[in-house]
């Protein structure tokens, strides 16, 4: 607050183009990124949850965005997200319990990533190819 | 005794008095989230392509809908903190923060009414 007369540009300190990238830095831009994406994919949900509580007519529209493949890669990159911010988040668990600041960081930073990817590959194998598979109830 | 200055006291800057509140709340739902979400997750799977009065069949059961308001509760009071730290921490221009935390209040809030308008809406068959 006041009158802040600025000379000269203020030194400001070293920031993201300075450090050679790391997988924890990585991880922790793209947890903040997917948190930001799922942030505005709640309204996928909400809005496909609204859909079908108006009535047929809605839902099948709902329905035909979501078999459509746009809506199918939008589906694909929402359900990386929400594992990848989980998995970031448990990472985050672990730290608040003290644990996992040596050299573990890295392997929890390259487990979050693989990790996302793998569950994300399980799901999508289950939503495609599942039908073979006894657990799908609703066909 | 006060060691502040006068011009420190009269900004009266500091201290928000919220200490860990934001901090604890995004930890608490974000422990509730992994496992409402992994929980209604399988649900939607154990349903893919169900028709619309399979689904209402599917949010008549009591757990069902009692599980999705919750998640939905969880995860949006979540992604409501969220939003906040990223507009605290990007946005420098006041009016601009402002306004966008006061429309982030508006998103979270209004896409949690539609939410549970319609959860309930399916539960009481449609």
């Amino acid at each position: 607050m006041g009158d802040h007369r600025q000379l000269r540009p203020r030194p400001l300190s070293p920031h993201l183009q300075i450090y050679r990238l790391s997988i924890t830095m990585v991880m922790s831009i793209v947890h903040r990124l997917t948190g930001l994406a799922l942030y505005f994919g709640t309204l996928l949900l909400v809005g496909w949850l609204a859909a079908a509580a108006l009535g047929e007519p809605a839902f099948a529209i709902a329905q035909a965005i979501m078999g459509h493949w746009v809506g199918q890669l939008v589906l694909l990159g929402y359900t990386w997200a929400l594992f990848h911010h989980m998995l970031g988040g448990l990472r985050h668990f672990v730290w608040d319990f003290g644990a996992g600041y040596g050299p573990a960081r890295y392997v929890l930073g390259w487990l979050t990533l693989a990790g996302s990817t793998i569950l994300t590959a399980l799901v999508w194998a289950f939503v495609w190819f599942g039908a073979a598979i006894p657990l799908s109830a609703g066909g | 005794m006060d060691f502040r200055t006068s011009y420190s006291r009269v900004t009266g800057l500091g201290s928000a008095k919220q200490g860990t509140r934001h901090f604890w709340r995004q930890r608490v739902t974000a422990v509730a989230n992994v496992p409402l979400v992994l929980v209604f997750g399988f649900v939607i799977l154990t349903n893919l392509g169900a028709s619309r009065t399979e689904m209402l069949a599917l949010f008549a059961n009591p757990f069902v809908a009692a599980l999705t308001i919750l998640m939905l509760l969880s995860a949006i009071f979540h992604m409501w903190l969220g939003l906040q730290v990223i507009v605290e921490d990007y946005v420098q221009a006041e009016v601009v923060k402002l306004v966008l935390l006061v429309f982030n209040g508006f998103f979270a809030v209004s896409v949690g009414a539609v939410g549970l308008v319609a959860v309930l809406k399916l539960m009481t068959g449609g």
